[in-house]
C-alpha cells in the first residue's frame, strides 16, 4: 500500500427521507502525474488515484473516472437522495492496485 | 468545423486541438447543445495546482472535464448514479498555464451539452 | 508663485477640518490602508493612474489639474496638495506632514462626541510597513488600533505576518475581524475565525457590516505564508450574505471592503443590495463617494492621510440619503490626541535610534504612487543594480510608501517605510529575455485587463536598466514591445540570459539581503540622493 493515503469524508449524521445531503470527501495522495522529471531528467512514473466511488446501501451515487490532471489530495463534492436509514461507502482505486475506503453511517429520521 | 479538418490545416494550438479529438471521440460527432451545464471556475486560479471547478447539468447521466491547455487535455468523467441528487460535482483541477476549462454532459436521451471557462494562471507579484 | 498660495494655510483650523451638518441617525467612519505609519509623513498621490475598459477617463484614474478641475479645486488650496499630484514639493514644505494615528484619534473623539454610537471600520493593509511593525511583528499597530476602539476590519498585507502570527493576533482582538470572502483551503468552507458580518443596533436601526478581504491574497503575496486559506471575489457568497443579513432585519448593508475601487464599483454593479461600499486597497482618495446604482463607494486614501466621515439617513427599511466628508489629516493643524500620542511613542521608544539614523539626505522628492516608476522605485533599482551587480533590476508596484521632499534627510525609518515586509530578500537571478516579456505582459494584464475582476490592484512592476514601450490598449501578450537594454542600448534578445536582481518574490525559499540594507547601502554610499527623470517607460493606447 502506498504510505500516507488518508480518506477523509463528511457527511450529515442525520436527515430526512428524501431529502438532498451534500458530500465532501478528501483522500491523501500525491497524484503523481507521469509527465514530471527527477533530478536526473527520468520521467517519475504515474501513480494516480484513477476513480473514486461512491454509494449508499448498495445503490450508486457517483462514480469518477480521474486522469493526471486531478490535484494531490484529490476532493469531491457531490449531492446525494437519502431515501432511508443507512451507510454510505466510498472506495477510491490507486493505479498499483490498492483500494481505499471508508464508511458513514446515516440516520433517517 | 470538425476537428479533423481544424488539425488538417495545422494552424490551431495543438492542445486545443487535442481536446476537440478527445470531445469529438466522446460524443461520435454529434452536435452539441449549450445552456444547459453550469461551470463554476475562478476568473484567477489562486494555485494553478489546484484549480477549484464546479459543474452542474440537470438531466445529464454524466459530465467529463477538459482541460485545453494541458498536455493531456482530459481531466475526469462524473458518472451519475440512481441516488445523486443533482447532477452536480466539484472538485480540483491542474492547469498548466491560462486556458479554458470545457465540460461536455452526456444527457439522459443522449444528446450532449457543453459549457466552457476561462481561467487565468499568473506568475503573480505585486500588491496594494 | 506657490508661497504665495500658501498664506491659505495660515487660516486652516482644526474646527474647518472637522466641521460637519450632522445628519441622520447613523455615523461610520472609515480609515483605511494606514501600512503601519503611526507618525505624521508626507505622501503625494499619484500622477498617473490609467483607467481602461469601462473605467477610462472615469475617477479614480483622473490625477493632477484634470482631477482639480473636475472637482473644483483651487490650485495651492489645502484639497490641492492632499488629494492631488503637481507642485507637490513646495506645498509640502507649506501644508507639512500629514496623517499622524494620534491625530486620527482627535478626529475620531470628535465624530464620536457629535454621534456616540459611530462606527468605526478599519478596511485593512493596517498591520503592515513600517520598521517598528516589522520589528515586533504588528505589536505596535494592534497596540494603537485597540486605543481608537475600532467596531470591525478586514485584511490584506496582515496575512504576509504569516498564519500563525495572525491567528495570534486575530483572537486577541477586541473587535470583529470579518472576511465573507476568507475560506479554509481544504474543505472550501467558510474561515471560522472570519466571520463573514457583524449586525450592529445604532440610531434605532439595525445596520449589517459585511467584511470583503483582498481577493487575490495568493496570487500577489507569498500563498505558503498564509497556506490554509482561500480567498477569491466569491461575489455569489456576497448576494447571499447580504440577503441573510436583510432577512435578519438589516435596515442598512455596508461591506467593508480591500478590493480596490474598479472591483467595488463591478461588485456593487453585480451584487444588489448593498448600501455603502467603503473601498481600500488602491489608495484613492475622492472628495466624494462615487454613486453606483444605488450603491455609494466611499474610499478613504491610505497611510493615515485620511479619514472618512459618512452620515446616514435610515428609515423604513432603507437608506434615504447620505452625507459624507472625506477628512485630511493635516498634522499641524489637528492637535495629537496626548493619550494616543504617549502610547505610540511607547511603541516607537525601543527602536528609535535605530530608525533615527540618518543615512543620507536627498536633492530629489521621493515618492512611489503612480502606474509606473516612482522616484523612489528608480532609487531602489539603483541600489538593486549596483549593490547586486545586476544588468537589470524589478521592483514590485506596490502602493504604499510615504514621500521624502527635496532637502529631507533619509533614516532608516524613511527606507524601511518603502521596503518593509515579510519577504524583502533581494534576489539574484538569471532570466532570458523572453522570460522577462513573459514577466512584464502578466503583471501588465493583471493592471490593464479591462474586465476589473482581473485587475489585483498593483501598480506596474518597476524596472531598472530595463527600458520599454506598453500600449495599454491591448491584449496579454501584445502591450509589451522595444524591449531595450539601458546600459548598453541594444534590444533585449530573447534567448540571452540576463542578470536580474530583485525582491519581494512570491516564490518560497528566495535568497537574498533583506532589501533595506541593500538601499541602506546604496544610499550610505551616495551621501546625497539625485534622481534624475526616468523616461525608459514610453506608455501608449492610454
Ligand atoms: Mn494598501
Ligand atoms: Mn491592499
Amino acid at each position: 500500500m502506498a504510505s500516507g493515503v488518508k480518506p477523509r469524508v463528511k457527511v450529515p449524521k442525520t436527515a430526512a427521507a428524501g431529502d438532498t445531503i451534500t458530500i465532501k470527501t478528501l483522500i491523501s495522495h500525491k497524484m503523481e502525474s507521469g509527465q514530471r522529471k527527477d533530478d536526473d531528467g527520468n520521467i517519475i512514473p504515474r501513480s494516480i488515484i484513477n476513480r473514486f466511488t461512491a454509494d449508499f446501501n448498495g445503490q450508486n451515487v457517483i462514480d469518477v473516472t480521474l486522469e493526471p490532471a486531478i490535484s494531490t489530495n484529490p476532493y469531491f463534492e457531490f449531492e446525494a437522495i437519502v431515501p432511508e436509514s443507512g451507510e454510505f461507502t466510498f472506495t477510491w482505486y490507486d493505479d498499483d492496485g490498492d483500494v481505499y475506503d471508508t464508511a458513514k453511517k446515516i440516520t433517517v429520521s | 468545423t470538425s476537428a479533423l479538418a481544424m488539425a488538417s490545416l495545422g494552424a490551431v494550438p495543438a492542445f486545443a486541438s487535442l481536446t476537440d479529438d478527445a470531445i469529438a471521440e466522446l460524443t461520435g460527432g454529434a452536435d452539441i447543445g449549450e445552456g444547459s451545464v453550469t461551470l463554476t471556475a475562478p476568473e484567477i486560479a489562486e494555485n494553478g495546482n489546484t484549480v477549484p471547478i464546479g459543474v452542474e447539468a440537470p438531466g445529464a447521466v454524466e459530465i467529463t472535464l477538459y482541460a485545453d491547455g494541458n498536455p493531456v487535455p482530459n481531466v475526469a468523467t462524473f458518472k451519475f448514479g440512481p441516488l445523486s441528487a443533482s447532477r452536480s460535482a466539484s472538485t480540483r483541477i491542474r492547469l498548466a498555464q491560462t486556458q479554458n476549462v470545457v465540460a461536455i454532459a452526456k444527457m439522459e436521451d443522449g444528446s450532449f451539452q457543453m459549457a466552457k471557462a476561462e481561467v487565468k494562471v499568473t506568475i503573480g507579484g505585486c500588491g496594494g | 508663485g506657490n508661497w504665495a498660495r500658501l498664506a491659505a494655510q495660515q487660516s486652516l483650523t482644526q474646527d474647518q477640518l472637522l466641521e460637519f451638518d450632522t445628519f441622520g441617525n447613523v455615523s461610520l467612519i472609515h480609515i483605511t490602508d494606514i501600512h503601519g505609519q503611526l507618525k505624521p509623513i508626507y505622501f503625494r498621490e499619484p500622477s498617473i493612474n490609467i483607467g481602461v475598459g469601462g473605467n477610462k477617463g472615469a475617477v479614480p484614474h483622473v490625477t493632477g489639474s484634470d482631477f482639480r478641475k473636475l472637482y473644483g479645486i483651487d490650485d495651492g488650496s489645502p484639497s490641492h496638495y492632499a488629494l492631488s499630484s503637481g507642485d507637490f514639493s513646495a506645498l509640502a514644505q507649506g501644508y507639512g506632514r500629514v496623517g499622524g494615528l494620534d491625530r486620527v484619534a482627535t478626529v475620531i473623539k470628535a465624530i464620536r462626541a457629535d454621534r456616540p454610537d459611530a462606527i468605526l471600520l478599519d478596511g485593512g493593509d493596517t498591520w503592515h510597513g513600517s520598521y517598528t511593525t516589522w520589528k515586533t511583528q504588528a505589536q505596535d499597530m494592534f497596540n494603537v488600533m485597540n486605543a481608537l476602539s475600532p467596531d470591525a476590519m478586514t485584511f490584506h498585507w496582515e496575512f504576509t505576518l504569516g498564519s500563525d502570527r495572525v491567528h495570534e493576533l486575530v483572537e486577541q482582538l477586541p473587535f470583529a475581524a470579518l472576511g465573507q470572502n476568507i475560506f479554509d483551503v481544504e474543505w472550501d468552507e467558510p474561515a471560522e475565525l472570519f466571520p463573514p458580518y457583524k449586525m450592529f443596533e445604532r440610531g434605532g436601526t439595525k445596520i449589517a457590516v459585511i467584511g470583503q478581504a483582498f481577493p487575490y491574497m495568493p496570487i500577489a503575496n507569498p500563498r505558503w505564508m498564509f497556506p490554509e486559506y482561500s480567498f477569491g471575489i466569491r461575489d455569489e457568497n456576497m448576494a447571499a450574505m447580504v440577503e441573510e443579513v436583510r432577512a435578519a432585519g438589516a435596515e442598512c448593508v455596508v461591506v467593508l471592503s480591500h478590493n480596490g475601487f474598479d472591483v467595488d464599483k463591478k461588485m456593487a454593479s453585480v451584487v444588489p443590495g448593498i448600501d455603502v461600499i467603503l473601498s481600500g486597497h488602491t489608495h484613492d482618495a475622492l472628495p466624494e463617494p462615487v454613486l453606483v446604482g444605488q450603491t455609494i463607494i466611499v474610499p478613504s486614501g491610505s497611510n493615515g492621510k485620511f479619514v472618512s466621515r459618512v452620515d446616514l439617513d435610515i428609515r423604513d427599511g432603507r437608506m434615504m440619503g447620505y452625507r459624507s466628508k472625506l477628512i485630511p489629516i493635516f498634522s499641524d493643524v489637528i492637535a495629537p490626541d496626548a493619550e494616543v500620542a504617549s502610547l505610540i511613542d511607547a511603541e516607537r521608544a525601543p527602536y528609535a535610534a535605530e530608525m533615527a539614523e540618518v543615512i543620507g539626505q536627498t536633492d530629489s522628492l521621493l515618492y512611489r504612487r503612480g502606474n509606473f516608476n516612482g522616484t523612489w522605485d528608480d532609487l531602489i533599482c539603483d541600489a538593486l543594480l549596483s549593490e547586486r551587480d545586476a544588468e537589470i533590476a524589478l521592483s514590485p508596484g506596490v502602493r504604499w510608501g510615504p514621500s521624502l521632499i527635496p532637502g529631507q534627510d533619509i533614516t532608516r525609518e524613511d527606507i524601511f517605510g518603502v521596503t518593509s515586509m515579510s519577504y524583502g530578500q533581494a534576489y539574484r537571478t538569471e532570466f532570458t529575455g523572453e522570460f522577462l516579456k513573459v514577466v512584464l505582459e502578466d503583471v501588465a494584464d493583471n493592471i490593464f485587463n479591462p474586465d476589473p475582476y482581473y485587475q489585483q490592484g498593483g501598480d506596474m512592476v518597476r524596472t531598472g536598466g530595463l527600458g520599454y514601450r506598453i500600449d495599454v490598449s491591448k491584449p496579454q501578450g501584445q502591450r509589451i514591445s522595444n524591449m531595450t537594454l539601458l546600459k548598453t542600448g541594444e534590444p533585449i534578445d530573447p534567448a540571452r540570459n540576463y542578470v536580474v536582481a530583485g525582491w519581494a518574490s512570491v516564490n518560497e525559499g528566495t535568497e537574498g539581503p533583506q532589501i533595506w540594507d541593500v538601499v541602506e547601502s546604496h544610499i550610505r554610499k551616495l551621501g546625497t540622493v539625485t534622481v534624475s527623470e526616468n523616461n525608459s517607460v514610453d506608455v501608449v493606447g492610454v
